[in-house]
């Protein structure tokens, strides 16, 4: 089984990431005006990272699906959706703990980021919701649900840019000083190697229920 | 021999209009709803005996919202009441004159609310409509077809499914979240004290291309998703 020992590889470097994580954190220097509270930035900025690329996972399976109807595409947008809203929830609790430190402010709806994860989040929580309680044919409405979330995000964005932004832009990566590239990029591989661990286990598991109910099925008959 | 597809489209909007004006139920009772709202709106933001200032915009358009969300239910709550949009699509016409002509229905619902709840914001809240009111019928026309769009296209959808009701506002609010933005903020700059033209245009034109790009996305998962049930 290729895919379990690549699976099991991608948890143990997760791990050993996410263990090594806190020291790397700590041996980067203080950022000048936000201090310590800056330190979030580093958890923050990667599930963000991965909240919206697994919004372009999800979409995108999607309308493979809506256009193919192959079951393949349809368990990986299950998988992305639900790690939309995982991941969500982490950049939805430390943005606002960060933002009230930095900012002074717990939530601020002139800033674009933040109102578009938000927005987003709550579209894939929909996903969610439908495919739990819409009953049979929710996995094309969901399917719709998905192409349309991903549709949505220009369209958020750009709106809340025309009203007016605080929040530090995206090239800030860009600007980091080495000493704090270096966690950043070390959190982000931990982020990354997490996602898509997950990623190929939700499929897996979704593979396998289908297997069940064929088994079921055949049991019936 | 089938009607072309402009007539089919034709056909099935003035359908739902004839099966509408027998009853007249989804009428009455969406404009008395959104005039509902409208008041409740009324009574929280007025203070003091006067209307919060840039209220107007954001009541105008939940009341939109909330009872464009209704007729929705409504409307398909009926189809499915008699089977007819199994009927309709066993007819051998296409999906995307099914959902147009749907779509054409609504708005002409729609339409009619706003025709009540817009003089009664303006009367309510003191909006003077010098020399904005093709602007702001702009803004409602375009945010209402993005609104009805969407949300026919998922009424449609949802037509068969468990708990219809509470998933249908569950899906359409954020889906149509940019429509809500453009709308209110467009309109806000209409209804302030000095009118601020070139801000409505740049929200008008924005509503503009998300009409486009979601009706066109619209029409596709149509009729990839009706075309094998």
């Amino acid at each position: 089984m290729g895919q379990n020992r690549l699976i099991a590889g991608l948890v143990v470097v997760a791990i050993v990431l996410f263990a090594g994580a806190p020291f790397v954190i700590d041996a980067a220097p203080y950022e000048s005006t936000m201090g310590l509270i800056q330190k979030i930035f580093y958890f923050h900025v990667p599930s963000a990272m991965v909240m919206f690329a697994s919004a372009f996972v999800c979409g995108i399976a999607s309308a493979i699906y809506l256009a193919r109807r192959t079951p393949g595409s349809d368990r990986m947008a299950i998988a992305g959706a639900e790690l939309v809203v995982v991941f969500g929830i982490i950049v939805l609790v430390t943005g606002p703990l960060w933002a009230r430190k930095a900012w002074g402010v717990w939530w601020d709806w002139g800033d674009v980021r933040l109102v578009t994860s938000l927005v987003l989040w709550l579209i894939f929580v929909a996903y969610t919701l439908l495919r739990r309680f819409a009953g049979p044919g929710s996995d094309v409405l969901a399917a719709a649900v998905g192409v349309f979330g991903m549709a949505n995000v220009p369209f958020v964005y750009w709106s809340v840019n025309v009203w007016r932004t605080l929040h530090p832009k995206t090239t800030v990566v860009r600007t980091l000083s080495p000493e704090m590239r270096f966690p950043f990029y070390w959190c982000l591989a931990a982020f990354l190697c997490l996602y898509v661990a997950l990623l190929l286990l939700r499929v897996r598991l979704e593979r396998s229920k289908s297997t069940l109910e064929a088994v079921y099925a055949e049991l019936e008959d | 021999m089938t009607p072309g597809f402009w007539k089919t489209v034709g056909i099935i909007a003035r359908k739902d209009l004839v099966v509408e004006a027998r009853s007249r139920e989804l009428l009455y009772t969406t404009v008395f709803f959104a005039v509902a709202v409208v008041l409740m709106f009324s009574f929280s933001f007025v203070v003091d005996g006067a209307p919060l200032t840039d209220a107007a915009a954001g009541i105008l358009w939940v009341a939109l919202a909330f009872s464009g969300t209704l007729a929705l239910g409504r409307t398909f709550e009926r189809e499915r009441q008699s089977e007819t949009l199994k009927a309709l699509l066993l007819a051998p016409v296409e999906r995307a004159a099914l959902y147009l002509g749907k779509l054409i229905g609504m708005l002409v619902i729609m339409s009619l609310v706003v025709a009540v709840v817009g003089p009664l914001v303006v009367v309510l809240f003191r909006v003077s409509l010098d020399g904005v009111f093709w602007h702001l019928l702009g803004l409602l026309v375009a945010g209402g077809l993005g609104f009805a769009g969407v949300g026919t296209l998922f009424g449609a959808m949802l037509n068969r499914s468990q708990s219809r009701d509470v998933l249908l506002p569950v899906v359409l609010y954020p889906l149509t979240v940019p429509v809500m933005i453009a709308g209110v903020s467009g309109t806000a700059a209409l209804l302030s004290a000095e009118p601020n033209m070139a801000r409505a245009e740049v929200w008008l034109s924005m509503l503009v291309f998300f009409d486009a790009v979601f009706l066109t996305l619209a029409l596709w998962v149509f009729d990839a998703v009706m075309a094998e049930s």
